[in-house]
């Protein structure tokens, strides 16, 4: 994939801000919010995809490579589980949710009723959309980059 | 090529004739049915996730596994898209 024109870049330089910082939000307020993990990190996948199709998958290679992408990838699959088996040492359940009602980290129960949101709620599920979140992002990434780049390298003659 | 085409053939009619009993099975239009575990998690969900998003605590708190294998599939296909797109030193 070759580089796109200034306008393209401009425009990319402008916009991926902005679709980071939503799908940044929209992992963090998973559980006051519609959306989550999953949402959000294919909104922050998009905006990275935005970048390598203005840039050029040679632009996108010299500043980020698949591996750690990868690494990043274990690393959100590693805390999602590990916080599933916290459930079962803290609450005796595997998916347990242990901080709700426990006035600790995001443990603050709301009103019944529709009540205003509340950032410090949803006990364990604001833990697994961050993890999620970084599982998405990163795997959506590197399936992205790897398809550039298998697509480019024939350009490169390498 | 015969063999394939009756083997095709009888495969469409055991789908369509499984796809044509469920029909008589569904419910009839605007009543769900059984509802026990929509109105639990409706009441509930508040008291016992702790979050008001109703969705969100269906998809990582009752019903966690699903979400483990969604995220499972999403692992190997990522595993599978690295390994078929693999650098290959000739």
């Amino acid at each position: 994939m070759t580089e796109m024109t200034k306008i393209v870049k401009t425009l990319a330089n402008i916009l991926f801000p902005f679709t980071v910082i939503f799908g940044l939000y929209i992992i963090a307020h998973g559980h006051l919010t519609p959306g989550g993990g999953f949402q959000g990190g294919a909104v922050v996948a998009s905006g990275c995809a935005l970048l390598l199709v203005a840039y050029g998958s040679r632009w996108v290679f010299t500043r980020i490579k698949e591996k750690r992408l990868a690494a990043f990838e274990s690393i959100g699959a590693i805390a999602f589980i590990t916080v599933a088996l916290l459930g079962i040492v803290f609450s005796m359940m595997f998916f347990g949710n242990f901080l709700a009602g426990s006035n600790l980290l995001f443990g603050t129960t709301p009103a019944t009723g529709s009540t205003l949101a509340d950032f410090n709620t949803g006990g364990v599920l604001p833990l697994m959309n961050f993890a999620v979140g970084v599982k998405v992002i990163a795997g959506l990434f590197v399936i992205v980059l790897i398809m550039a780049y298998a697509s480019s390298a024939k350009e490169w003659g390498s | 090529m015969e063999k394939r085409v009756i083997a095709g053939a009888l495969a469409l009619t055991i789908v369509a004739v499984f796809f044509a009993f469920s029909i008589f099975l569904l419910h009839p239009f605007g009543d769900p049915g059984e509802v026990q575990m929509d109105d639990h998690i409706i009441v509930n969900t508040q008291n016992e996730t702790g979050t008001n998003n109703g969705v969100t605590s269906i998809v990582f708190d009752y019903r966690g596994f699903d979400t483990l294998g969604e995220a499972t599939i999403l692992f190997s296909a990522v595993a599978g898209v690295i390994m078929i797109f693999r650098r290959v030193k000739e």
